[in-house]
């Protein structure tokens, strides 16, 4: 836990008085400043207060993979305009600013990948795209990691992060929640465990759905989520709601999460869940076919 | 208030052409004067054509409008009107009972069937009592609780959904809102008898789909389903209010909520017709076309063995979505 360790030793840069431009970094909760090279060092968590930065799909993959064994799947789905959706912004235009802006083309990666060894299919919502909403995209990325762990036989895990299902492709972004869900059975009929990982914000028709369908619910240390949005609550029930409330630590207690991990324990609590079931490469070394 | 309730703006002058015939024909009958004959058929002729002008071109803003009617027929008008012998449940056996979902079981030209549905209200002391079909986690839980019976006993399910939304209170989410809904969707994936879904006024977006999977989703002619309600939808495009107000009738366009919408997009399998100018002038008739609609479509998915049918459901929404699929070597940018 090296940056609890740093956090006891009292560092306070907030002390210096001129920051170098680009080397330090201001904390988005505590305001503390914290040296960029550290902080990365930390998994980007503040060694202060233990947030934790948003670190995107690529942060997840070298925190959460064994080096270099992520292989990216399905890239080659394309959004595209069901709806001719145009109030306010053409949708293309709107999706090719995101494109431009992340690199990515859709809110999700999906991929194959080792956790101590361990392959999985998994699939990584990234906020930075268009809030990591759900169109059809998504929606068919997340299915085919499914059925890429039911075909491969390995666990599957998602990494959510979602202001809920997109506007932009109506009643079709609904429909995603439906059949993620609907292979989700399948997934449990053959016994393959799926892991979720809730992390800052997972809101609404993503919630609503997969992220709420894990055999194992993990979360990160802070992390919203819930099913409808904090200022929506406070205006339907006309009073502002206690501090704390839809974080993971609030539903840890409620119920619905079973265990808030800080990003520096996440690889290994994975591994230690995926060690609870057999690994189905492994499966012919063990279990040697009958002559 | 009139006979079929509040009069939707768009209808105005078609009520008052016919205020103006009723009127004219209480005079004439009284003063009998055959001279006002002529003058009677011109304006019939003349609402005819304003009817048929308004209620056949209907703006997708229009059909919120007379989906959200307060006459119109809710999920026990329905129930009432074409079952018989029903026994409502309450409960979710778990936290409490919540007025703005109803179920039950009832029989359905003599054969039982377990009822699921959002529940409004037809005025303001009726809708604060159900919540103003905007269900929580309870309404989800039991409903399911009342699916499993319907599994175990070998009967078919009738979801009927009618609501402005999943209820977005600080109780519903602390009980689990996103986990109700979810938990829903995945059972009624695996459910093995069959089920099949009516859309009869408002289906909005994770609230309606917590008990909209089936084997036949089937909308009415003015109902609307989409993944969020105008209104919301223009407030987080537009930010200030008053724009989000002048625009909201574009996003129900821009949203292609319609029922005709859906049935392109392959989201649905039937348009159930209303009789004209919406169900809530006629009752009856709305109830007489969703019963016969919901006897052929649990006609056709009892046909099915549970293989067959689980098989179906899995095809049906695997197959809903919309996406290129460009060779591997194309680079984006
Ligand atoms: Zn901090």
């Amino acid at each position: 836990m090296a940056w609890f360790e740093r956090r006891q030793r009292g560092l306070s840069p907030q002390k210096r008085k001129e920051i170098p431009k680009g080397l330090w970094v201001k904390c988005d909760k505590c305001d503390a400043m914290l040296y960029k090279a550290e902080l990365e060092r930390d998994f980007n968590v503040c060694a202060h207060c233990g947030y934790h930065f948003k670190i995107g799909h690529q942060g997840y993959i070298s925190l959460i993979m064994d080096p270099d064994t992520f292989a990216e799947t399905d890239s080659d789905l394309r959004t595209v305009d069901p709806l001719e959706f145009k109030e306010k912004e053409n949708y293309p235009d709107y999706m090719k600013r995101y494109q431009k802006r992340t690199g990515m083309m859709e809110a999700v990666v999906s991929g194959t990948g080792r956790i101590e060894g361990r392959l999985v299919s998994l699939s990584i919502h990234d906020g930075s795209f268009l809030a990591g909403s759900m169109g059809s995209v998504v929606g068919e990325k997340v299915t085919r990691s499914i059925r890429r762990a039911l075909d491969l036989e390995i666990p599957l895990l998602v990494v959510a992060t979602s202001g809920g299902a997109r506007m932009q492709e109506g009643i079709l972004s609904l429909m995603q929640m439906a059949k993620t869900s609907l292979w989700l059975n399948r997934l449990s009929e053959e016994k393959i465990p799926f892991v979720v990982v809730i992390t800052n914000p997972t809101m609404a028709g993503v919630m609503a759905s997969y992220a709420s369908l894990g055999d194992f619910t993990l979360a990160e240390p802070g992390a919203m989520m819930g099913f409808a949005g904090g200022r929506v609550i406070e205006q339907t029930i006309g009073s502002s709601l206690p501090e704390g409330f839809q974080t993971a630590e609030f539903f840890l207690t409620r119920g619905f999460v079973d265990q808030v991990v800080p990003r520096t324990g996440l690889r290994e609590t994975l591994s230690r869940i995926l060690s609870y079931f057999p690994d189905r490469e492994k499966k012919e070394e063990l279990e040697p076919e009958a002559p | 208030m009139e006979e079929n309730g509040p009069i939707l703006e768009f209808e105005k002058p078609i009520y008052e052409l016919e205020k103006r015939i009723e009127e004219m024909r209480n005079y004439a009958v009284t003063e009998n004067l055959d001279a006002l004959a002529d003058e009677i058929q011109r304006l019939e002729e003349e609402v005819a054509r304003q009817r048929r002008k308004t209620y056949s071109n209907l703006t997708r803003w229009q059909r919120v409008l007379i989906a959200r009617h307060p006459n119109r027929p809710h999920t026990l008008d329905y129930i009432n009107g074409m079952m018989e012998d029903f026994v409502e449940l309450h409960g979710d056996r778990s936290f409490g009972d919540d007025k703005a979902m109803v179920s039950g079981l009832a029989k359905l030209d003599g054969r039982p069937i377990a009822v699921v549905g959002h529940q409004k209200g037809k005025n303001t002391k009726e809708n604060v009592m159900r919540n103003f079909g905007m269900a929580g986690p309870e309404g989800y839980r039991k409903a399911l609780r009342i699916m499993k019976l319907a599994e175990k006993f070998d009967m078919p399910v009738l979801s009927l959904v009618d609501t402005p939304g999943a209820y977005p209170g600080a109780g519903a989410e602390e009980r689990g809102q996103a986990e109700a809904i979810a938990r829903n969707i995945y059972e009624m994936g695996r459910l093995r008898v069959p089920i099949i879904v009516m859309v009869i006024g408002e289906g909005a977006s994770g609230g309606a789909l917590g008990i909209g999977v089936g084997d036949r989703v089937i909308m009415m002619e003015n109902a609307w389903y989409s993944v969020i309600s105008p209104e919301p939808c223009s407030t987080i495009l537009w930010k200030d209010q008053e724009k989000a107000a002048a625009r909201k009738a574009d996003c129900a366009e821009a949203l292609r909520l319609s029922a005709t919408d859906l049935l392109q997009f392959g989201v649905i399998d039937e348009i159930v017709p209303e009789p004209f100018g919406g169900a809530h002038r006629d009752h009856e008739t709305a109830i007489a076309n969703v019963r016969k609609s919901i006897l052929k479509a649990l006609h056709e998915a009892g046909a099915q063995s549970v293989e067959e049918r689980l098989e179906a459901r899995l095809e049906k929404y695997s197959s809903m979505g919309a996406f290129d699929v460009v060779p591997a070597a194309d680079d984006p940018s």
